[in-house]
């Protein structure tokens, strides 16, 4: 088979379980094929002969009842991998050798799967365009000079590239959802809880969660049943019956109810992006869904409220890097100075940037102004969700405000940057599930998605949803290799 | 409200971040403009609100305290920037 790295991952379990590909071609395709995609600079660490090795010992003896038989899989940064390099993407942890590994990880290699290398993202997850990665811009697939979005830009750019079949991500206020958008990819964000946090670098605890992505959404079910499970090494676990997500796939979403909540109506959006909208509640039409519309008045102080919630969050957890137990040490004349040059040195300008911000609106005597105030709005943003959610079964809206944007374009203006997050971040605040499908291109050929909110695990909902959708939309990604000599 | 010099550099204190005039300038820019925006959210009342701590509406769940790592100090000293085989080392606190 001459072209394995275009297969979808259910394609190619199946041609495993089948037995006409072997572990090892398999993953001799995508080693081969990252090898040649340097320029896209999706990752950080690479582990091409140690996955060569598992292969070839899969093939030895393949358990074909695995949900990941022998698939190999390059996974974002922000993941403990045991024995290997995980950078944050920050020169704090770049010789950071764990000891132990995350859970979601765990339960990929549980099924089978095995590790092609560590994907490029920015530096702690903080940042919508990869560009605040200590290790460099990605490239976008799609075009040149193109950021493919962030925090889980090589992730998207990965998965987009054909790099790697699926990947995992972590989303924090909309890292998976805006990426896969400017890739032509798929990403879930599944519900606060669904997926272990344990071993995953700390950003922002109440909101970090993991989630597949993928290039179609069956590929994303199957990954999201793997991933999902109760962890009590994780204390906001959640122990929910979880489904068999790929298995009960279904694009029968008749009568489904679907909010469209009116104030994601943004002063300055483009007029592509009402289009795409308007051709989004079109197919779902077309599905057999039922169109309500909804309010979710408070939208707008959402971005507001997490830009406070967030950077407090990380204050405290990066904290711990002071260079004594591991991560990079700068020389000081003393401890403290010690510290203060190790972080400074450390850590890049948008992280710094959101430590000050975190320690300043916890300080003495600005907690209930800005910390306080931030909990309550972040109430009103999830009693806006519960009161939709009494009369429609899910949320339509765009996953971003405009497609890819060229790298450097908003580098300097943090909160030009921080406005691609308008439709994901309330997602994050309420603790819901939101799955990001590709469902068009602008005038540029640029890809756009679509998100669909779901109740608090009410994921198999959504996945429904985007399948039955994905089928109507049958978007095609434009991608020319160009990158490949 | 806006963000001053002497502001940034009690924050920088704080955050355990060393900062030289050029960048605390920078900083008091870009702080400046994120707060501008931030504090949009003080035209809405919510005094009659409570604070959402966390969306996940569960009980913490107990666990017998059993020590589950054992023998993993030399793991743990590994990754450690300078270490004494059985100890962190950090520059001389006491003199």
């Amino acid at each position: 088979m001459s072209d394995i790295t275009k297969l979808t991952l259910s394609e190619l379990v199946k041609n495993i379980k089948d037995k006409k590909l072997s572990s090892e071609e398999v993953t001799k395709a995508f080693i081969d094929r990252s090898e040649k995609s340097k320029e896209l600079n999706t990752y950080i660490t690479e582990d091409y002969s140690s996955a060569l090795e598992k292969s070839k010992k899969f093939d030895q003896k393949p358990n074909l009842d695995l949900k990941l038989p022998g698939i190999p899989i390059a996974v974002k940064d922000l993941f403990c991998t045991k024995d290997i390099r995980t950078t944050a993407g920050s020169k704090i942890l770049d010789n950071f050798i764990p000891s132990y590994e995350s859970t979601v990880t765990q339960n990929i290699w549980n099924e089978g799967a095995i590790l092609l290398g560590k994907l490029n993202c920015d530096e702690f997850a903080m940042g919508s365009s990869n560009e605040t990665s200590f290790f460099g811009n990605v490239q976008n697939p799609i075009d040149k000079n193109l950021v493919p979005g962030g925090s889980s830009g090589g992730s998207a750019s990965a998965v987009a590239g054909q790099l790697t079949p699926i990947t995992i991500g972590t989303d924090t206020g909309g890292s998976i959802r805006q990426p896969a958008s400017f890739t032509g990819t798929v990403g879930l964000k599944p519900t606060y809880g669904s997926c272990s946090r344990y071993g995953i670098v700390a950003f922002a605890s109440s909101l970090d969660q993991a989630g597949p992505m993928a290039q179609n959404v069956k590929d994303c079910a199957l990954l999201h049943e793997v991933i999902s499970t109760y962890d009590p090494k994780d204390s906001t676990s959640i122990d929910f019956k979880r489904n068999e997500y790929s298995k009960e796939l279904t694009n029968n979403i008749k009568g489904t109810k679907i909010g469209i909540p009116k104030e994601y109506r943004v002063d300055g959006m483009p007029k592509e992006i009402e289009e795409l909208w308007q051709k989004g509640i079109q197919y779902a039409k077309d599905c057999g869904a039922e169109i309500v519309d909804i309010s979710l008045p408070h939208t707008s102080y959402a971005l507001p409220s997490y830009y406070i919630v967030a950077p407090a969050e990380a204050s405290s957890n990066l904290a711990r890097y002071d260079g004594v137990k591991y991560g990079f040490r700068a020389k000081g004349e003393n401890l403290i100075d010690m510290y203060e040059k190790t972080r400074s040195e450390g850590f890049g300008a948008e992280v710094q940037r959101r430590i000050m911000i975190g320690t300043y609106v916890l300080s003495s005597g600005y907690y209930d102004a800005y910390y306080l105030k931030a909990q309550k709005v972040r109430k009103l943003i999830k009693n806006d969700f519960d009161d939709a959610y009494k009369k429609v079964d899910a949320i339509l809206t765009p996953s971003t405000p405009s497609s890819a944007f060229k790298i450097g374009e908003k580098k300097d203006d943090p909160v030009s940057m921080y406005l691609n997050d308008i439709f994901t971040v309330p997602v994050n605040l309420a603790g819901l599930p939101g799955i990001s499908i590709p469902a068009g291109h602008d005038s540029k050929g640029y890809p756009l998605g679509l998100q669909i909110i779901g109740k608090a695990f009410d994921e198999q909902n959504i996945l429904n949803i985007a399948f039955a959708m994905e089928e109507k939309i049958n978007f095609k990604n434009k991608i020319t290799d160009w990158w490949i000599k | 409200m806006s963000i001053d010099l002497k502001t940034i550099k009690h924050i920088s204190k704080l955050s355990r971040i060393s900062v030289d005039e050029q960048k605390a300038e920078k900083l008091v820019e870009d702080l400046n403009s994120i707060f501008k925006f931030i504090e949009k959210l003080n035209k809405l009342k919510t005094d009659n609100v409570e604070p959402l701590t966390s969306v996940a509406e569960t009980t913490l769940k107990l666990r017998p305290d059993e020590v589950k790592s054992k023998d993993i100090r030399e793991q743990i000293i590994k990754n450690s920037p300078q270490d004494n085989e059985d100890y962190f080392v950090v520059p001389k606190v006491i003199e």
